[in-house]
């Protein structure tokens, strides 16, 4: 990917906690775990470098205190990273002033909170209209405003409640409809949906993807749940005691983990639903096998979206790209070894 | 420390050898400075005669235009420059003080034209009302609509009922001037402390500038700052309020740090995304986020304003506070307690008023705002009819401006005859019970103080600090001790520590059993719970009343008060620590065949520990600050000192002998923050 496309880009950010972190990192860029501890501190984030470009849904993942929200506080800039460079569009973030930062902000940054960090003196409409009235927009045209984004996360007729008068996940569409009302370029999602009870939470991911397909903004989403990440990643990045294991779409992470640690992740995952078609087929036969193919099936198609399609065919099928060019075949049995692994 | 075995054998060092209670070093060192003091005390007195009675030469002396002088007299001299001479510039500091006065002057002239005198023309005597005050009615129907627009009925009929006990017991005009002072007092204190609050939250700086001077705030004697805004200020209503706020702000100062550090760091977050200037994040996103919390300052600034209110009165405020010292001073025993309950009942309006303000939930949505304004504002759309209607309505029947005298009752007599009767037929009962106890308590634990030598007192006072804390608090005690020796006033202060350690024995020895009484049993604690929350809301001086009409002035009468007091606290932090042992650790006890007592000294009591000792150096500040107003029973020591200086208007007196006190309190409480800081490390509660 060419660097002009990412719309965010770390280049290895660090952020160590505790006496003297500077210092420290000046004198040996490559500090290790152990390195951190003699020294006395808590290595957050350690030589971080990705890129998340336009349009995509970027999950950065891992388990409790692995540094996730650290990092994603690093990339905008709420707290000041220890060492390295945050691109956003290819200006350093961390040379702006504080007056830039603001206006960068109040107009092209968005963020949802875990735990909602909704204004509990604020009804819907105020809470949602707040970062405009930050801004100084008028009365009346920003709670006009407000009401659209209200509407397009499904809780209009609630306009005048107050938060504690909500369920958790209207909550949590309140903090959606806040982070969206400036119209942000990039949206950052710290765990927005970990609060939150499971079924609610999957009501909660649809809305999402629903959302993300009209609106396509950046997005950098944060949590600890790997289904969650697999259903709305782009990419997934995976990180470790504050290091970056592995960056890739699902599919790259099941197939070809990097480390132990990304396998052991990987390792319950049902991989029909991770796995494309593309990841599974049989080169092309030089001729079609006798009778023709049984039918076609798109190369990037999930296996168990089209598991039920093969069902029963006896003959293979072709595969094919987006251009109707046979790509492979596929046979049930293919298919079959994969659905018995989970 | 030598017996430390240094061996490397590993076996040896990690089983240290487990040393009896007297080979303990500490236990040793201790007993060594013991034995040490007794024979100073006891034979040194030929030889170091300085260190029984602090040297003159040796006092703490300052510099003031070419030479030294002591400290007390230095700042006497530097207020006096202060008021003479010093400039900044545009103003001088007199300038300062009188625009200060002057601004506070005006909004208390408009409340109390308001509540009490009505809109006056014209000066002294020679004024007439253009306007009257708000009615009798109109008053109780505002706080009622108050009450009941912030919770329910219930909390609406005790405001009124508390009201209306103020016109019925002929305590109506004192209470509406008091009202007036509180009125204007409340949101200068708690709009000062807010800020001031907000800025050291907001800066290093200013935070650690304000911590030191809260802790001195909270633990100097009022009446100490009473003698420098008594010179600044003059005598009158502005300086009683000028004291009142400086008096009440701390707390507020101290709950704003801590709410404004509470808000959740997702909340601040959030004000940062969304691009808020600093401002902004103060005004729009923290403090409205720690309303709650900042509510309960509010009501903390209501009810000290309230504590303040007798002893404002001493520097020129009129109203109830006024009342009662003047019937003090007359020994008018029904007098005094009238204006005293009505001092407390309208404390408990205030005070339930303010509670159920700082609990109300944000209302609850509307649909549709009603178009009409009555409707939007009904409670304030009554009140303005009623003060309307009666407003009128008074202008052609008395009644309905001012309650008539005549449909009031005094229960004065009642309360003169209450006490009359027990003096004639108690009398030598009351007398021999007071006489035994000085004769066999209090005085040989005076002379056994006041024996002790200065230098012994403050190296046993180091030792126990580098005991309990480390050689920081042990310095600091020293030095604080020194301090208090080094302006002569060692003796005066060995007679405060004297009725202030008297009466918290007494206190504890009263407070504690109740407060494990309360914690074993749900219906006692219910009792309890509802005598100490009264006890709390009485102002000071309203304990002092009584116990003088029973015993007359002097120590025993002193102690008597104080332990009044401060017994509150003794009840309810033991109560509370027992009642928060964890139950698992009980259930293991009752299972391991404890019997109740054992459960209750083994278990309980050990855990309950580092509590009780949090409630005992509560009730020593009380004690503390109850001392200071025992001065006017006749006690002889620093409050002695302190009342003196105001009555004579010396700043320098006044403000050294307040900083003994508060030093004596700032040692208590470190040295007690210490020990159970200890107690709890080694319990594990940490
Ligand atoms: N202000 C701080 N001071 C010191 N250490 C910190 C601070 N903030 C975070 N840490 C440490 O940095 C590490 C990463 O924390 P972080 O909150 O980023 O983890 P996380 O992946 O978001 O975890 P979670 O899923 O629990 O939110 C943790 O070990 C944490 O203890
Ligand atoms: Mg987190």
């Amino acid at each position: 990917m060419a660097e002009n496309e990412a719309k965010l880009v770390c280049k290895s950010v660090w952020k160590l906690f505790g006496p003297g972190a500077e210092a420290a990192l000046a004198n040996n860029r490559g500090m290790s775990m152990s390195d951190l501890q003699s020294a006395g501190l808590i290595g957050a984030v350690r030589d971080v470098s990705l890129e998340v470009s336009d349009g995509e849904i970027f999950v950065i993942m891992g388990l409790s205190g692995s540094g996730k929200s650290t990092l994603v506080r690093c990339m905008s800039r709420l707290i000041e990273p220890t060492a390295g460079e945050i691109l956003f569009e290819g200006t350093d973030l961390l040379k702006a002033s504080a007056a830039e930062m603001i206006e960068i902000r109040r107009h092209r940054m968005g963020m949802v909170f875990q735990h909602f960090a909704l204004l509990p003196h604020l009804t819907v409409l105020g809470n949602v209209a707040f970062p405009l009235e930050v801004q100084g927009i008028a009365r009346g045209e920003r709670e006009r405003r407000a009401r659209e984004i209200v509407e397009l996360v499904g809780l209009q007729g609630r306009e005048n409640y107050y938060p504690r008068e909500l369920s958790g996940g209207q909550q949590q569409r309140v903090g959606i409809a806040r982070s969206l009302a400036v119209e942000p370029e990039l949206w950052f999602l710290d765990e927005p949906f970990s609060a939150l009870d499971p079924l609610i939470r999957r009501e909660m991911q649809d809305e999402f993807l629903r959302l993300q397909k009209l609106l396509q903004k950046s997005i950098v989403f944060i949590t600890h749940d790997f289904d969650e990440a697999i259903r709305l990643a782009d990419r997934i990045a995976i990180m470790k005691d504050g290091a970056v294991d592995q960056v890739g779409t699902p599919e790259d992470l099941v197939i070809r983990p990097a480390t132990d640690y990304v396998a052991e992740f990987t390792r319950d995952v049902s991989r029909a639903k991770v796995l494309s078609v593309r990841a599974i087929m049989a080169p092309p036969p030089k001729r079609p096998p006798r009778g023709g193919y049984a039918g076609e099936v798109p190369a990037s198609a999930k296996i168990s979206d089209i598991a039920n399609d093969l069902n029963g065919a006896d003959r293979a099928f072709a595969v094919t790209d987006a251009t109707g060019k046979t790509v492979g075949q596929l046979t049930r049995d293919d298919v079959i070894a994969i659905l018995m692994q989970g | 420390m030598t017996d430390i075995p240094t061996s490397t054998d590993p076996s040896l060092k990690e089983e240290p050898v487990p040393r009896r209670f007297f080979q303990r070093p500490l236990v040793m060192i201790w007993c060594a400075a013991l034995a040490a003091a007794v024979t100073f005390a006891t034979f040194a007195e030929p030889y170091a005669p300085w260190a029984f009675k602090y040297p003159r030469a040796w006092r703490l002396e300052l510099y003031f235009d070419g030479k030294f002088i002591e400290l007390k007299n230095w700042i006497s001299k530097v207020v006096d420059w202060l008021i003479s001479d010093a400039s900044f510039g545009l103003f001088t500091f007199t300038e300062l003080t009188r625009g200060v006065s002057w601004i506070m002057e005006r909004p208390y002239i408009l409340a109390k034209s308001l509540l009490s005198t009505g809109f006056l023309e014209g000066q002294g005597s020679a004024a007439i009302q253009i306007l009257p005050p708000l009615s009798w009615i109109a008053v109780i129907v505002i706080i009622v609509a108050m009450a009941r627009f912030a919770r329910d009925r219930k909390l609406a009929a005790l405001v009124g009922a508390c009201f209306l006990y103020l016109a019925l017991f002929n305590q109506w005009s004192s209470a509406m001037v008091t009202l007036s002072s509180i009125v204007i007092a409340v949101p200068f204190g708690v709009a000062g402390g807010l800020l001031i609050g907000i800025a050291a939250h907001r800066s290093r700086i200013v935070k650690m500038i304000v911590s030191p001077v809260l802790d001195l705030m909270q633990t100097v004697p009022v009446f100490a700052y009473l003698v420098p805004i008594l010179v600044l200020f003059g005598f009158g209503p502005v300086s009683a309020i000028i004291a009142t706020i400086i008096y009440a702000m701390p707390p507020m100062v101290r709950i704003t740090m801590l709410a404004l550090k509470q808000v959740p760091g997702e909340i601040i977050d959030l004000g940062n995304m969304v691009g808020c200037t600093r401002r902004q994040m103060t005004w729009r996103v923290m403090v409205p986020s720690a309303m709650s919390s900042l509510m309960i300052g509010v009501n903390q600034v209501i009810m000290l304003s309230l504590n303040m209110v007798i002893i404002a009165s001493m520097i020129g405020a009129g109203g109830l506070g006024y009342d009662v010292l003047a019937s003090l001073r007359r020994l008018d025993i029904g007098a005094g307690i009238e204006a005293g309950v009505g001092i407390v009942v309208l404390a408990i309006a205030l005070d339930r008023l303010s509670q159920a303000f700082a609990s109300r939930e944000p209302s609850e949505h509307r649909e549709e705002r009603p178009s009409a304004l009555w409707r939007r504002f009904p409670y304030t759309a009554v009140c303005l009819a009623v003060v309307l209607a009666t407003g009128i309505l008074g202008l052609f029947w008395g009644w309905a401006q001012a309650w008539p005298a005549a449909w009031s009752i005094t229960t004065g007599d009642f309360w003169s005859e209450l006490v009359k009767y027990i003096n004639i037929n108690f009398f030598d009962e009351l007398e021999t019970f007071k006489n035994a106890l000085l004769l066999n308590v209090l005085i040989p634990f005076k002379r056994f103080l006041i024996a002790i030598p200065w230098p012994v007192a403050m190296a046993l006072l180091g030792l126990a600090g580098y005991s309990l804390g480390g050689w920081r608090l042990g310095v600091l005690c020293a030095l604080l001790c020194l301090f208090v020796a080094s302006v002569g006033l060692w003796s005066k202060a060995m007679v405060t520590v004297y009725l202030c350690g008297i009466s918290v024995m007494f206190a504890c020895l009263i407070g504690i059993p109740v407060g494990i009484a309360a914690a074993e049993r749900e219906r006692v604690w219910r009792v309890v719970r509802v005598v100490i929350d009264t006890l709390q809301t009485l102002p000071s001086f309203v304990y002092l009343m009584p116990v003088v009409m029973l015993f007359r002035v002097g120590d025993f009468t002193a102690m008597i008060a104080v332990v009044a007091y401060a017994l509150a606290p003794a009840v309810r932090y033991t109560a509370h620590g027992i009642r928060q042992v964890d139950p698992q650790l009980l259930e293991a006890g009752v299972v391991s065949g404890c019997t109740p007592g054992q459960l209750l000294r083994k278990i309980k009591l050990k855990l309950a520990l580092p509590e009780i000792m949090l409630g005992i150096n509560q009730t020593i500040m009380l004690a503390l600050s109850m001392l200071v107003i025992t001065a006017l029973v006749g006690t002889r020591e620093l409050g002695q000192e302190v009342y003196i200086a105001l009555t004579k208007a010396d700043i320098g007196r006044g403000l050294v002998a307040g900083f003994c006190v508060a030093f004596i309190a700032i040692i208590a409480d470190r040295l007690i923050t210490a020990g159970a800081q200890r107690a709890r490390a080694r319990l594990g509660l940490q």
